[in-house]
């Protein structure tokens, strides 16, 4: 086998190495900008995809979210105050069991204590079962319950306030 | 805390499966070019080599496809690359070394590598929720105590090289403190979630740093004094280095405390310098570190300087695999196969190499991120910075930054047992970001749909 073409596959080896690391960052360029753009789209509309530009007829035809609708939770007190999470399109589950969206640790919270979750354009509250109950002002939540801007809800110790 | 939600999560395992392809390419083609630079021809194995490689990874994406669908993709391809190129080259020192078949390197090498991807494939079956680990926090405890002391025992212990970290089994030897690391990532993970409380909000400022309680330091001591013990008995700088090192990034995390970093340091520089003071071996590692050319140094520096020397070889390109003289290099194929590499590829394809390690350990970290339990986030942080912590002292290690210790490079290396725990660790990390990545389990509304039971069960098989 002649000198050039193990040369050639000595240096064709070097490439392949950084094209494979490239291809590697490439893959994980979607962890640092795939988050912004999905929670921007779940604002805009409530379509699963950003719709598209030649289209937007379809969007105004979705019930446009009024400036009373809530779209991100912020715990005003409690050992997790400052936290903020986007209402996007999925319930958030609140609770003590790890697979919730909000994790409580908090002795007077339940496993599965509450759910945050949209129903036609709007959100709602409701209890699931808690031991402590769900507090939605100073009223106890029974069935789902309606949010607007700056309802609060009291969860254990934890005090969540809905904001736009 | 902070929680990410991510809308619309995938699963990515198209793209792994993309990457891994380019994985085994890559392998390949290093081994049809270190059989052109050597004996003009392809190597006649090029296809059972590759037919193995693909029969391992394939059988591990199938596992992750059936078992983790939201597991990292990256994780695997790294995992594999490294492991093709350091069997690559181990089968080229075999060849330069003329070693025969039955005493050959790279064939026990692949015989590890498959027991390492069915433990790995084993821990995606068998541990559905990385968090049943928690339960068998005392227990890992236990184990990897266990197995730092097995190589002191006087039947099983074997002194290979002056240091006694190897049990002899039959006819194979082992270390037990590369698994040993393993069971103690879980130990401080189950240990610190329950008593980080404790550990990170009493204490009183002292020039910004906020200072724990005397009684507090109790955990700190015993790990510093039990990696002195490895240090002191088992004359293993990288395994003791290792423990306190993990021990400490584990309380940190645990605790967001800089002081606790600050007391590490300091009670590191003090069992070194002690170390140095009363062990010659220390003192020998120093001298080859600072002044290896020197004259008291040349008898023992022989391995370090010629290190040093096939990576100035290398220079930017390399000389190419095959083309190299990594075997005058004694343990070119261990402790020295990143010299080797260095050699062969070059700066250029080392620098590739340890980008790959990074990626590796910011995925570790960044599962760690994603993961909700508190269990989990420093299960996966203990590993990763295992990993980094390993990279760091093998590197420094052979670049003259820090003294030269014994460690393996993780996944390059030969050694069975290291490649073992790796694999370990790869499934660890697998399982625990596929719970990261995957999307919080919808719940149907009950009072608005019928089928609200029917919806809660399926919420119960996601788990």
């Amino acid at each position: 086998m002649s000198e050039l073409t193990v040369t050639v596959v000595r240096l064709g080896l070097l490439a392949l190495l950084w094209v494979f690391v490239f291809s590697v960052v490439g893959v994980l360029r979607g962890d640092l900008f795939g988050t912004r753009v999905t929670a921007r789209a779940a604002k805009a509309a409530p379509a699963p995809r950003p719709a598209p530009a030649p289209k937007p007829a379809k969007v105004a035809k979705a019930p446009a979210p009024s400036r009373r609708t809530p779209h991100t939770v912020v715990v005003t007190e409690g050992p997790l105050r400052g936290t903020t999470i986007t209402l996007g399109q999925q319930s958030v589950l609140i609770g003590r069991n790890p697979e919730s969206t909000l994790v409580l640790d908090d002795d007077y919270a339940s496993g599965r204590h509450a759910r945050i979750f949209p129903e036609a354009g709007e959100w709602f509250v409701e209890d699931l079962g808690s031991t402590n109950g769900t507090f939605a002002g100073q009223q106890r939540v029974h069935g789902p319950q309606r949010l607007t801007v700056g309802s609060t809800l009291k969860i254990g110790t934890t005090v969540l306030e809905l904001r736009r | 805390m902070a929680t990410i939600t991510t809308l619309a999560p995938r699963t990515r395992r198209g793209v792994e499966l993309v990457l891994l392809v380019g994985a085994v390419a890559i392998v390949l083609v290093a081994y049809a070019s270190t059989g052109l630079a050597t004996k003009g021809t392809l190597p006649p194995s090029l296809l059972a080599y590759g037919g193995g490689l693909v029969l391992l990874t394939g059988a591990v994406h199938v596992t992750l496809r059936l078992r983790a669908a939201y597991a990292d993709p990256v994780l695997l391809p790294i995992a594999t690359l490294l492991n093709g190129l350091g069997l690559v080259m181990i089968h080229r020192l075999d060849d330069a070394e003329k070693r025969t078949t039955a005493e050959a390197f790279a064939p026990r090498q692949l015989v590890w590598m498959a027991l390492g991807v069915t433990l790995a494939v084993t821990i995606l079956w068998v541990l559905r929720d990385h968090r049943r680990l928690q339960r068998y926090t005392y227990t890992a405890m236990a184990a990897g105590l266990v197995l730092l002391l097995l190589p002191l025992l006087p039947l099983l212990g074997k002194n290979i090289n002056g240091s006694r970290i190897w049990i002899r089994l039959g006819p194979l030897s082992f270390q037990p403190g590369e698994i040993a690391k393993l069971c103690l990532a879980v130990f401080f993970a189950g240990y610190l979630v329950q008593t980080r409380d404790a550990l990170s909000l009493v204490g009183r400022r002292v020039l910004g740093l906020s200072l724990p309680r005397a009684r507090d330091l109790g955990p700190i001591i015993v790990a510093w004094l039990a990696s002195l013990g490895v240090l002191v008995f088992e004359r293993d700088l990288g395994s003791s280095l290792l423990f306190f090192g993990l021990f400490v990034a584990m309380l940190y995390v645990a605790t967001e405390r800089k002081s606790w970093i600050a007391i590490g340091l300091a009670l590191f520089v003090a069992g070194s310098y002690v170390a140095y003071l009363l062990f010659s071996h220390v003192q020998a590692r120093v001298l080859l570190w600072l002044h290896p050319f020197s004259q008291q140094a040349l008898d023992i520096s022989t391995q370090l300087v010629l290190g040093l020397y096939g990576m100035a070889n290398g220079g930017l390109l390399g000389t190419g695999l095959g083309r190299g003289r990594p075997d005058l290099t004694p343990f070119a194929e261990s402790d020295y196969i990143v010299p080797s590499f260095g050699e062969e590829l070059g700066l250029f394809g080392l620098f590739a190499l340890l980008l790959l390690y990074l990626v590796l350990v910011e995925r570790g970290l960044r599962t760690a991120l994603g993961v909700r339990d508190g269990f989990g986030k420093l299960l996966a942080t203990g590993l990763a910075f295992a990993v980094a912590l390993q990279c760091f002292v093998v590197v420094g290690g052979v670049t003259r930054v820090i003294p030269l210790t014994g460690l393996t490079m993780p996944f390059l290396s030969y050694g069975g047992s290291s490649l073992v725990a790796n694999w370990a660790i790869i499934g660890l990390l697998l399982r625990i970001s596929d719970q990261a990545r995957r999307p919080p389990p919808a719940v149907e509304p009950t009072s608005f749909t019928q089928t609200g039971d029917a919806a809660l069960t399926q919420v119960v098989k996601l788990r």
